[in-house]
């Protein structure tokens, strides 16, 4: 009776162990399975496939060719380096745009807002949050784009003076889908997980300090400035990487916004561009076409590049969040 | 000037002047701060309002009930299969993430090693990191290719479950972990087994944190597309519950691929799904905020 009392609560403790296991399987079985799908693009795609612009499938029609010991269509020739950096400069617009929008939105929210206005504020975040990326873009490609390119890039676009790197926001503006109206979208989508984190933060600064602040003759907005804000800081530099990996990542929004130009780099702030999310997203499909399996195999080191820049940044975020606080911090969202 | 420095009146009227500079460079400097924060704020709800207003204008131009009661057909027709497809898929997510998530929680918050727990916990937090087209992609090339199961909801729960897993599993530890002491005390005075005091004690004031993660697990799940184009595929049809070679319809493909095609019908098919996505989102967040509300104030009234 007792042995029988003991055994049920072993298989219970090793269900649930098996259960808490499946993220660490799962990640293990990511890797070693993007790994071994992308060797032979690896292996013939070479170094080349991050310094060259080209983006050729080659001719599925004629008969396959062998180099390296990888088979694959004639005339293949892959290189991600726009693709590389379509994904960090929409992302880094989306920073620009979205960190400081996060921590002012935060500060009114936690100092000046009465409970009723700030859990409205935190009801808006909580929405924007859940909006999903079709929707985002949807409204980017049909609405805000288009909006964008009516009335604000040709006033960037004018006033933008012509010096070496200022350059980049001259010239035409496009019609709405692009770099520009991509980072703007990818800001919006990032702004709840800045926001509501920096939020959570300001608020776990210690009273007392705040009031010692004000005793001292400090206004609320210096005490903001120079006592709670500096407190929390770090955080705020953690929930900004964090936001940096969503948007990294983001697929569908800017599978619609961005344009997907394959094979060439932005010329400009509002030219049409492409990501390695996008780029998966959008060419699996003609990839299968591939007779040779060459073209799947090129997708899967996409991803692999992509895992990797993904998840050196959110690893950087934790740990810089860790550093802080033990606090329960959102994962990955700001909802 | 020396004869102005020299008088005392003068040079208190000349610190009076400085001082009110100053002041009003602080209220300046205060109300620049604030505006600029209060400007934030607009930023971020102009963008709800904004959405909202232009897909429901777009998607209820020519409404009709049967918008929502037909099948899909061609680039027109309803989306009846699309609802139901997805009603199916965050159903079918809450029960298997819903499971792993708890049973992870839950060893994590009671059972796991200091250094066992930390690696557990730090892999499920790196695979929410993970971007949905690359568990996508693995998907379709393991469940879909490798396994023949073909587009179908079981190669799209397992997908999309792995990506949400880790918020489920999150919520149950926290919610655990801040169950009070006293009743993991009070349980083992009373000689229950630690399993059973979990089943019947410790569990209970957890419930509505679990459940809120649960509810973000669906809300994510509702909302996403990359991981399903390439395993639960598309169908105008209803689906079929078959787990295998059945793929189905939901509504983020109707919002994703019919904008782009050339008809009316599509692009009000597009506008409506993304309605209808925003409608269930703002259902989850509304049951999610009742539910903390009703567990604040079950906590006030047990102090």
């Amino acid at each position: 009776m007792l042995r029988g009392r003991i055994t049920a609560e072993q298989v219970t403790r090793g269900t649930l162990r098996a259960l808490a296991s499946i993220p660490l399987a799962a990640l293990a079985a990511l890797v070693v399975i993007l790994l071994v799908q992308a060797l032979p693009a690896v292996r013939y795609n070479g170094l080349g496939f991050f310094t060259h612009d080209a983006w050729l499938p080659g001719s599925f029609y004629a008969d396959p060719v062998t180099t390296h010991g990888v088979s694959h269509p004639p005339g293949a020739s892959y290189g991600a380096l726009p693709l590389i950096a379509g994904t960090l400069e929409s992302s880094l617009l989306a920073m620009v745009l979205a960190v400081p929008v996060g921590i002012g939105t935060a500060m009114l929210v936690v100092e000046k807002l009465p409970a009723r206005l700030s859990s409205a504020a935190g009801f808006f975040l909580e929405v924007l949050a859940g909006v999903p990326s079709v929707v985002y873009g949807l409204w980017g490609a049909l609405t805000l784009g288009p909006w964008l390119a009516r009335h604000v890039s040709p006033v960037i676009a004018a006033h933008a003076p012509d010096l070496p790197i200022l350059r980049f926001f001259r010239g035409a503006t496009g019609a709405g889908e692009g770099l520009f109206a991509a980072g703007v979208v990818l800001g919006i989508m990032i702004l709840p997980i800045i926001a509501a984190t920096t939020r959570d933060l300001l608020r776990q600064v210690p009273r007392q300090t705040v009031e010692g602040a004000l005793a001292l003759g400090l206004t609320d907005a210096e005490s903001m400035r120079m006592v709670g804000f500096p407190w929390v800081r770090t955080g705020v530099l953690g929930a900004a990487v964090l936001g940096l990996g969503r948007a990294l990542g983001e697929t569908m929004a800017l599978a619609m916004v961005s344009g997907t130009v394959l094979g060439a780099s932005p010329h400009n702030f509002y030219d049409t561009f492409t990501t390695i999310a996008a780029t998966i997203v959008s060419q699996l499909d003609s990839s299968l076409t591939d007779g040779t399996g060459f073209a799947m195999h090129t997708m899967a080191e996409l991803a692999l590049v992509l895992l990797a820049i993904t998840l050196l940044v959110n690893v950087l975020a934790r740990v810089i969040i860790h550093s802080v606080s033990g606090t329960a911090l959102p994962v990955g969202r700001g909802v | 000037m020396t004869a102005a420095a020299l008088t005392p009146g003068a040079g208190a009227r000349r610190d009076g002047a400085a001082r009110a500079r100053l002041r009003f460079r602080r209220r300046a400097a205060d109300a620049a701060l604030w505006s600029a924060c209060a400007a934030a704020l607009a930023l971020v709800v102009a963008p709800v309002v904004w959405i909202v207003a232009d897909v429901a204008s777009r998607s209820l131009v020519h409404w009709h009930w049967s918008l929502l009661t037909r099948t899909t057909v061609g680039q027109g027709g309803g989306l009846a299969n699309a609802i139901v497809g997805t009603l199916v898929i965050v159903a079918g997510v809450a029960v298997v993430a819903g499971t792993a998530g708890i049973g992870g929680g839950i060893y994590l918050a009671e059972y796991a090693s200091e250094r066992g727990g930390s690696l557990l916990r730090g892999a499920s937090e790196v695979l929410a990191g993970v971007p949905s087209i690359v568990l996508g992609y693995l998907g379709y090339i393991t469940l879909v290719v490798a396994l023949h199961w073909q587009f179908s909801l079981g190669a799209a729960l397992i997908v999309l479950s792995l990506m949400v897993v880790p918020y489920v599993v999150k919520a149950t530890e926290v919610a655990l972990r801040q169950v009070p002491a006293s009743y993991r005390e009070g349980a083992a005075a009373l000689g229950m087994r630690s399993g059973y005091a979990l089943r019947k004690v410790v569990i209970r004031p957890a419930l509505p944190g679990i459940a809120t993660g649960l509810i973000v697990a669906m809300a994510i799940a509702l909302g996403e597309t990359a991981p399903l184009l390439y395993t639960a595929g598309w169908s105008d049809h209803f689906p079929t519950l078959h787990l295998t070679h059945s793929p189905l319809g939901y509504l983020t493909y109707v919002t994703y691929v019919f904008y782009n095609e050339p008809y009316a019908s599509s692009h009000q098919l597009s506008h409506l799904a993304a309605l209808l996505l925003i409608v269930l989102v703002l259902i989850l967040i509304v049951a999610s905020r009742l539910l903390v509300a009703a567990t604040q104030r079950h906590a006030a009234d047990r102090t």
